[in-house]
């Protein structure tokens, strides 16, 4: 439909032309949206452009990004992983499933990915429950406690490079949290938070859980308006305490958003990178014990030297299948919930 | 509550309104522990920061509050460390991301709002698909895409990728739905063409979703690491996360208090922005869940 005859379009009880010359019905014809019952011409996806690439052109730099940056970098990424095509260019050829069979033997790369399904277990039911905690302590309007919101949303702001060194010196063998289990005679010698694999590997993880408190109990003191406050003063008559009225009103109040924040957590940590990077040195711990796959796919696929994009590229494949698998589960969870 | 519905004339005292007494100290204390949690850690990198060379930042003998305190550090970490290039740095993929962000997110959200046009559909698919995939998993062959581009260690690279967001292309367009339909057909019959509906009712009506783009890309684009960490590779072409994170890593020869003065520096533009704009940050995590 380029070319579009004027219909006689009249305003409703003034019998007044709606079309001003040279506007809208020239161009557009929704304006029969307006003043006409009935079905809304051209509602069907039917064209109303009169110049049909005008829609496109506004889209254009949003879907060429999207494919550019989004769809085909995932596309050649799938392709990449059998070759073994270099970071810094250079001929690539076609090695088929090698690199899928080299990934299989590697135990570096089961280590990294025991890691970064680790750091999901761990990290997900803790981030899905202490910042519910935190928003129903902050739930309440009692002075001053915006401040105090406010104040719990500041490590969110901060970049993971900051909180890293922040937190490289509180846990250093001198550094703040020694010297005071030291004071308070809790232990004898430091404890090698950032020298023992297994101690930066749960550090890393109390990063991350300390970073993101402050953006789940925001997104959780939105759903918690949603629980009716008489539930809670029911229970209360009944004489129900806090901590039962949290497991038995609170939680099954939110149970949806506990499911968004668990999801996106644990994709979220199938992603860690830079806590790793901070607290476990840029070699991602003691020999690379603690890379995660994000940290491992940087290490073997874009080493300016050493680097294989063709075997980093299998193992991004396969942090996409473990984080497609993470949804799919999580999917299901959900629709199993509501039913 | 209920007895201060049944005698509405004998206002109870304040602080009775909140709760009981035992329960709100020990409310008060529980906030009082998060808080020494959540904010400590920030706190005492700042006041490290402020000590003079002769005071201890670490051992047993450090004190939290600095005795002397000075801006040294501060002064020091632009004599030492070329951070007012990483600086400007940083502001130039902040400002350029921003710029794109919103022109792009804008106008591809508002028609994306429109009904009417063939092919609609296949873009929003498009835009979905573009988000399923973690930046990570991607990473090797976006870097490999920068570099045919001739784009390694240029700030353009870093800020390219992410030159329009598809999750603020949504947000936007969700905000547009939301303009009633009779404002738009009341100013069609004023002759408003498109453009003018777009750029002066559509886009002051999308105040809010405008806001939460801007801070959430201001805030990815200052605190992204791993991105400018596999482009960028000389000095003077670094941000200020990668800047820091490399101080970290050849530590031995800085001073502490010089590398804290330069943490600081670098959230203090952020935190500002937060207390200015606070709501829309909050905002903006109830956004992110769109992902989904």
């Amino acid at each position: 439909m380029a070319t579009e005859t004027a219909e006689p379009v009249t305003v409703p009880g003034t019998g007044r032309a709606a079309s001003v010359p040279g506007t809208a019905p020239s161009r557009i014809r929704r304006i029969g949206r307006a003043v006409l019952p009935g079905p809304v011409p051209g509602a069907n996806g039917a064209a109303l452009y009169r110049r049909w690439w005008l829609p496109w052109l506004w889209t254009a730099p949003a879907i060429v990004c999207a494919v550019v940056f989004g769809v085909f970098p995932f596309l050649n990424t799938v392709i990449l992983s059998f070759t073994d095509a270099k970071p810094l260019g250079g001929a690539a050829s076609f090695v088929g499933l090698d690199n899928y069979t080299r990934m299989l033997g590697d135990s570096d790369f089961w280590l990294a990915t025991r890691n970064s399904i680790l750091y999901a277990v761990v990290v997900v039911p803790l981030m899905v429950l202490l910042p519910l905690m935190l928003a129903v302590l902050v739930e309440k309007n009692l002075p001053g406690i915006g401040f105090f919101r406010s104040a719990f949303y500041t490590p969110v702001l901060a970049s993971s490079v900051v909180v890293g060194l922040s937190w490289q010196w509180l846990l250093a063998d001198d550094g703040l949290v020694n010297t005071w289990l030291q004071k308070a005679h809790l232990i004898r010698s430091a404890v090698p938070f950032l020298s023992d694999s297994w101690l930066i590997l749960f550090s890393a993880m109390g990063l991350t859980l300390w970073k993101g408190l402050g953006w789940y109990m925001i997104f959780y003191l939105a759903a918690l308006g949603n629980v009716p406050k008489e539930l809670h003063e029911a229970a209360q008559m009944d004489g129900a305490g806090a901590v039962r009225r949290f497991w038995h009103i609170t939680v099954p109040g939110v149970r949806q958003a506990m499911m968004l924040v668990g999801t996106l957590t644990g994709i979220g940590c199938l992603r860690v990178f830079t806590e790793i990077f901070m607290l476990g040195s840029s070699t991602g711990g003691p020999g690379g014990a603690d890379r995660t796959l994000p940290f491992y796919i940087r290490d073997v696929g874009l080493d300016p030297i050493s680097g294989n994009a063709g075997y980093g590229s299998a193992v991004s494949v396969a942090l996409f299948v473990l984080t497609l698998g993470l949804t799919l589960l999580a999917q299901r969870l959900t629709k199993e919930d509501e039913a | 509550m209920t007895t201060a519905v049944e005698k509405p004339r004998r206002p109870m005292p304040r602080w009775r309104e909140y709760g009981r007494p035992r329960e709100l100290v020990v409310r008060y204390l529980l906030l009082l522990l998060v808080l020494g949690i959540t904010v400590g850690p920030l706190v005492w990198q700042f006041l490290a920061s402020l000590k003079g060379v002769g005071e201890d930042v670490f051992g047993a003998d450090a004190s939290l509050l600095p005795h002397h305190p000075t801006l040294r550090a501060y002064r020091e970490v632009f004599d030492q460390v070329p951070v007012a290039t990483y600086i400007r740095n940083s502001l130039i993929v902040v400002v350029l991301s921003i710029t794109s962000q919103l022109v792009f997110s804008t106008t591809a959200g508002y028609m994306l709002s429109k009904p009417g046009w063939k092919g609609r559909k296949a873009v929003w698919v498009v835009l979905v698909a573009s988000m399923m995939f973690p930046f990570e998993s991607i990473m090797v062959s976006l870097f490999l895409s920068i570099r045919d581009l001739g784009l390694v260690d240029n700030l353009v690279g870093v800020w390219l990728p992410g030159f329009v967001g598809a999750i603020n292309v949504l947000l936007m367009r969700g905000a547009f739905l939301a303009v009633p339909r009779e404002i738009e057909d009341s100013a069609m019959l004023d002759g408003a063409n498109e453009w003018q509906r777009f750029r002066y009712l559509y886009l002051p009506s999308a105040w809010g979703a405008i806001m939460v783009v801007t801070i959430n890309t201001f805030i990815s684009a200052w605190d992204d690491f791993l991105w400018p960490l596999i482009v960028l590779r000389s000095e003077s072409h670094m941000t200020l996360t990668l800047g820091l994170s490399r101080l970290q890593s050849s530590s031995f020869g800085y001073d502490q208090r010089v590398v804290m003065a330069g943490s600081v520096i670098s959230v203090i533009p952020v935190l500002v922005l937060f207390v200015i704009t606070q709501r829309w940050f909050y905002r903006g995590v109830s956004a992110g869940a769109v992902k989904l």
